[in-house]
């Protein structure tokens, strides 16, 4: 566990470090595209005066001076199954954002999608010792929360405390110098596993960057397009990319629950290319141009031309009615929507106040998708795109750059995390004489 | 898995290779950016500079292709100087400013300092101003303003005649090769030139009569007339003083009388100085017989 908190640490460190030089990267690793974007940190009073514009959501003091996307490889799942190739894509990306940016980057944050993630609800309780809540009974508290066995082999991506009550008091969101007895907090945990984070370590050593800050894509994609009240009154983020479908829930504008569905956009081109007896690339290229999952009336009228090279006339002019499209898509998007319920069910989504559902992702496109999913999760359902931010190139700004954009948000105000707060001074191991002169002070 | 070398017939990779990566982002590097771009153009013409230099013969060489490359240019016609005009000055000092600069023409232009060669022109004392220029034709134009000699000085050494600031302007072996100037003497004449020429021209009427002037004590003036009078003239205000004087002289006929010296230095009581036996003569003339002795 030290270990971790040292990690993090250092590249809460090194995303300071990022900050102060004004240039951080972001990286989007995800099963289809890889996309990279660079930040440039201007300081937070460069528009205040002029346009009126406060901090909002933390867009306002970065501004995005290169933007690339390359195809991704050697991704499957949102993981890294192929090093090599995967970093090849990832050197693409940087490079070309860093020559529209003009500028060398060193410093990346980067999510991915895929490693299982598993959220945890952790509980802890403190009895203060003098009445007023200091950072050091925060830490005490956050450090007294049991951790439960998250299985072998994994490692916690998220730790944030979501709440703190003070006695009967509940619901607080920053309980330091308040007047109490007994402090207690509620953490959420979310853990992946290790050997992926460890594959992407890796990759992006190897592409001579520093990790200056790692999160899961469910999350930031949360982050950039659920809006302020949906965030504040209780909604789920379902971003649905190329390989994973990541879901995130989100209540007071923490997230309390995420989870991924191992299925996504290409699930859908690959069922395309087994049942049109297609290449994978036709297959993608007739489910984005014409692809549906709600029937109309049109549908058999419209005939698509599926082509080919095999030199076979017959094989080659074949052409599908939409008809056939949809009745190939709508029932693994249909599969995907249901196994997203079935994570929702299983969160307690249902209990939230507020049950809106907010769809994203590049998968999200597929037209008619909002109906479907509102007859399969529920009545409140919206297309989600991401927040606008400063020099978003226009190209970027669809719904496939939820995480992207989220991730620059992550970056230019994270949230407080567990091992933002010092350790508690008495499980500091080396600092012997700074107990010492704590102990006299307690007992003098 | 995929071969581990890439097949030649596949279609390129989009993406950079580790090296392209590598040179990219250290291109992207400020430092080293204006280092390749500054840095090392200066450090190679540097170097190659200093390693061409280093050889002695080549550095020899060099400096006299220079030398000879100056003196093509310095020799052509255009810059040569035949000819010096002396305008402005009197026969005498255009000889004395020849001999003194002594210039062998032919002469390249580009070897005379036109600046020393001026303030060596107006060393000397009769010169008050020197302009020099290479006219068309090459000429070498000297246009000197001459000192205008106004008094002559008497010192116990020599008589030199003076201009109008009290500079000396040239040497006079007899009072009477310059008879039109007025005489001065006495140490510190010099610096009071122009005080001595209001006073001249303020003794206008006794003209004839002036020999010359003399400063006392280098603070004040003495008119010295013929028949050894002497006007003793203040410090301050000598001029309403000589003039006081002039008018005595045109009313009662002040210094045609036996008197040896007009005493105004001090304005309140001025004091005539009679001959010896002045007084007694006068008496005779008179008739009148005193007792007293000559003495």
């Amino acid at each position: 566990m030290t270990d971790l908190y040292q990690s993090q640490r250092a590249m809460r460190n090194m995303r300071r470090a990022a900050m102060q030089r004004g240039v951080i990267a972001v990286l989007d690793v995800g099963t289809s595209k890889i996309a990279c974007l660079i930040l440039r940190f201007d300081g937070p009073d460069r528009l205040r005066e002029a346009d009126g514009v406060g901090p909002m959501a933390g867009q306002s003091g970065f501004r995005v001076i290169g933007a690339a996307t390359t195809r991704s490889r050697g991704v499957r799942f949102g993981e890294i199954s192929v090093m090599n190739e995967t970093e090849r894509a990832i050197r693409t990306a940087v490079q070309a954002a860093q020559k529209m940016a003009n500028v060398r980057v060193d410093h990346v944050i980067v999510c991915f999608s895929g490693a299982e993630p598993r959220s945890y609800g952790l509980a802890g309780e403190w009895a203060l010792q003098d009445s007023v809540v200091t950072e050091q009974d925060v830490a005490r508290v956050l450090s007294a929360c049991e951790v439960p066995d998250i299985g072998d082999g994994r490692e916690v991506l998220h730790a944030q405390p979501v709440n703190f009550a003070l006695d009967h008091r509940s619901g607080l969101g920053d309980p330091r110098g308040q007047i109490g007895n007994r402090l207690a907090c509620d953490m959420h945990l979310l853990s992946v596993e290790a050997s992926v984070i460890r594959n992407l370590l890796y990759c992006i050593k190897r592409c001579d960057l520093e990790l200056a800050g790692i999160a899961s894509s469910a999350y930031v994609a949360g982050v950039s397009s659920l809006v302020e009240d949906e965030q504040e009154l209780g909604a789920a983020c379902i971003d649905m990319g190329g390989g994973s479908t990541g879901l995130s829930i989100f209540i007071k504008k923490h997230m309390i629950y995420a989870d991924a569905v191992r299925m996504g956009g290409d699930h859908v081109t690959s069922d395309i290319s087994k049942g049109l007896q297609v290449p994978v690339a036709v297959a993608e290229r007739i489910k984005t141009r014409h692809g549906g999952v709600q029937a109309t009336g049109m549908d058999d009228r419209e005939m698509i031309e599926t082509g080919g090279e095999s030199g076979d006339w017959e094989k080659d002019r074949r052409s599908v009615s939409r008809t056939e499209l949809i009745g190939i898509m709508r029932p693994r998007v249909e599969e995907i929507l249901e196994e997203v319920r079935v994570r929702l069910d299983a969160a307690g989504f249902d209990c939230l106040p507020s049950q809106q559902i907010v769809l994203t992702g590049g998968a999200s496109q597929i037209p008619g998708l909002d109906g479907l999913a509102a007859r399969i999760l529920g009545q409140r359902v919206r297309l989600g795109r991401p927040l606008r931010v400063q020099g978003l190139p226009q190209a970027t700004t669809g719904p496939a750059f939820a995480a992207a954009v989220g991730l620059s948000l992550f970056a230019a105000h994270p949230q407080d995390e567990w091992w933002d707060f010092d350790i508690p001074s008495e499980r500091m191991p080396t600092r012997s004489l700074k107990r010492a002169i704590r102990w006299f002070r307690d007992n003098w | 898995m995929r071969p581990l070398k890439p097949d030649a017939a596949l279609p390129r990779d989009p993406a950079p290779s580790r090296t392209a990566y590598r040179m990219h982002r250290l291109w992207l590097t400020p430092l080293f950016r204006s280092m390749l771009r500054v840095g090392l153009p200066v450090f190679t013409v540097t170097f190659s500079a200093g390693l061409y230099l280093s050889d002695d013969t080549r550095r020899t060489e060099l400096a006299k292709t220079w030398e000879s490359a100056w003196t093509a240019v310095e020799e052509r016609p255009e810059f040569q100087v035949n000819l010096l005009a002396i305008d402005g000055a009197s026969p005498v000092l255009a000889e004395a400013i020849r001999s003194k600069l002594a210039l062998k023409f032919p002469l390249s232009s580009f070897e005379i300092d036109m600046a020393a060669t001026a303030a060596r022109i107006e060393e000397l004392d009769a010169v008050a101003d020197a302009d020099l220029r290479v006219r068309s034709g090459n000429v070498l134009q000297v246009t000197v303003t001459e000192r205008l000699p106004v008094v002559i000085w008497r010192t116990p050494a020599e008589l030199s005649l003076l201009d109008i600031e009290g500079r000396r302007v040239a040497r006079v072996f007899s009072r009477m090769d310059r008879p039109d100037l007025p005489l001065i003497a006495g140490e510190g004449a010099n610096a009071a030139v122009p005080e001595a020429l209001a006073l001249l021209a303020a003794a206008g009427p006794i003209q004839p009569r002036l020999r010359g002037m003399v400063r006392m004590g280098e603070r004040r003036w003495d008119i010295v007339l013929d028949r050894d009078q002497r006007i003793l003239l203040p410090e301050a205000d000598p001029v309403p003083a000589l003039e006081r004087v002039m008018a005595l002289d045109k009313a009662e006929a002040l210094l045609a009388r036996d008197v040896t010296a007009v005493d105004l230095r001090n304005k309140d009581r001025p004091v005539l100085r009679l001959a010896p036996d002045a007084m007694t003569i006068l008496r005779a003339s008179q008739g009148v017989e005193t007792g007293a002795s000559s003495l």
